[in-house]
């Protein structure tokens, strides 16, 4: 399978499994990563200075409209909703919070689900709420892969359990292994 | 052929029915938006697909009020990124002092927090008295919310550090009157705004504005919508007029780029440069 893009979501606890997963990836890492982190909504882009910091490929906080490229990560800005259009590029909104989240793991994953059906990979890390479980589900009818971080190697176990329980989980993986298995998938082009 | 592309076409449908029946335009809308709203949507209606909406639409006035109140939901608060209103008080607001008499435009002003957020700052730079603020919309219902300006009164409560941090200057509570669960924005903050309905999508420009305030509404329009509006924007600003949009709002990626310089690029303001 040729996959086009990799989204990651992530809770309290998840930005721990995030600066294990992201400084691991290569330069020449092929595909473009999308995170939402649940972040406090007067954050001013210092969640994506930090990943930054330890990350070789750029990591970006994205405009509205901004054409999505391979070998970047885009962290969705605190207090938007961060979506894909289907020709590629990022759609930024305002909406209400969904599951108590603005930005939200399900409003990305169900756009990606759309936009790039069976080619995406979809990550759902440690949380302590719900959020991302149906966009996980969206992703697994549409084909792609998915995978949860182990809920015993997260610090809060709710969120990946919530997706593995509700059987939208292909694949159970500690943070180091998801690492290894992004690694080789953006080999693959 | 996949469901979603089904799906796709469906909504292609039912926009261009509500656009030939109603007369408003969303397919220049965002799309990734407009696909979640619309699914939301139908999962409240009973429908069992999209395309079992549009007879519905073309027929029913009142099933297509709902469904544009649906598209047009705008969420806003007082305030929103205070650091925005410490840039307009001091950035603009000591060249807006240098005019006698100036013109506001904020566009898409929803249920208006924002516009009378911008009133206080007036208010407490001295110059509202000199104002006058048209605020607009396309949705007659968030207008008349704006006018109303009656909030849940914990929203407002929210909102004092936010006001805090926009360089509030007195104690946010005196611009507004607390009753029971609901806070009433005081009638003094009022005087100087005009509230009209005007549609990005198909009205014209109006002129000789002085500061443009239009913050996340481009973000739900595609690109060449998005230049339909900076372009009235542009139209409507007098030389060296201010233009302020939300914070992830490049206009980099629009046509308007090229006609503006930037004042703060945090703050997403610019000024109309002088010749085109």
């Amino acid at each position: 399978m040729s996959y086009r893009a990799i989204v990651i979501g992530g809770s309290a606890g998840g930005v721990k499994a995030l600066a294990a997963i992201l400084p691991a990836l290569p330069e020449d890492f092929a595909l473009p990563v999308l995170v939402v982190q649940h972040l406090h909504a007067g954050d001013d882009g210092s969640f994506a200075r930090h990943l930054a910091r330890t990350a070789r490929i750029p990591v970006i906080e994205p405009c509205d409209k901004e054409q999505i490229e391979r070998g970047r990560v885009y962290a969705a800005p605190a207090n938007y909703h961060m979506l894909v259009e289907a020709e590629g590029s990022i759609a930024l909104s305002v909406d209400n919070r969904v599951n108590w989240s603005r930005p939200s793991i399900d409003v990305l994953f169900e756009s990606a689900a759309r936009a790039w059906g069976e080619a995406v990979v979809a990550v759902i890390l440690s949380g302590a709420n719900t959020d991302g479980a149906r966009g996980m589900n969206a992703i697994k009818r549409a084909g792609g892969l998915t995978i949860a971080q182990d809920p015993a190697s997260a610090e809060s176990p709710v969120m990946p359990q919530a997706a593995i329980d509700a059987g939208s989980v292909d694949e159970v993986l500690e943070p180091e292994a998801i690492t290894q298995r992004l690694v080789e998938i953006g080999k693959e082009r | 052929m996949k469901d979603s592309e089904i799906q796709n076409i469906e909504i292609d449908l039912l926009l261009e029915s509500v656009y030939r029946r109603w007369g408003y335009d969303f397919r220049s809308y965002a799309r990734a938006s407009i696909d979640r709203r619309v699914k939301q949507f139908l999962s409240g209606t009973g429908c069992a697909s999209i395309a079992e909406m549009i007879p519905t639409v073309l027929r029913d006035g009142e099933f297509f009020s709902r469904l544009a109140r649906y598209f047009s939901i705008s969420v806003t608060e007082m305030f929103r990124d205070p650091s925005v209103y410490l840039a307009v008080r001091q950035k603009v607001v000591p060249l807006l002092k240098t005019w006698p008499h100036f013109k506001v435009w904020h566009a898409g002003c929803a249920t208006g927090e924002e516009v009378y957020s911008l009133a206080i700052v007036l208010k407490e730079e001295g110059v509202y008295d000199r104002a006058t603020i048209y605020a607009t919309d396309f949705n007659d219902e968030a207008l008349e919310c704006a006018s109303e300006g009656v909030y849940e009164i914990e929203k407002i409560r929210e909102a004092t550090r936010n006001y805090q941090q926009a360089g509030g200057k007195a104690s946010f509570s005196e611009y507004y009157h607390a009753r029971y669960d609901a806070a009433a924005i005081d009638s003094a903050l009022k005087q100087r705004i005009v509230f009209s309905s005007h549609n990005l999508a198909s009205d014209a420009a109006f002129g000789e504005m002085h500061l443009v305030f239009c913050r996340n509404v481009l973000i739900y329009f595609n690109r060449d919508l998005q230049n339909r509006a900076l372009g009235l924007f542009t139209e409507s600003l007098v030389h060296g007029g201010f233009l302020c949009l939300g914070t992830k709002e490049d206009i980099r990626f629009t046509n308007a780029n090229g006609r503006y310089e930037v004042v703060d690029e945090n703050a997403r303001i610019y000024k109309k440069k002088d010749v085109p």
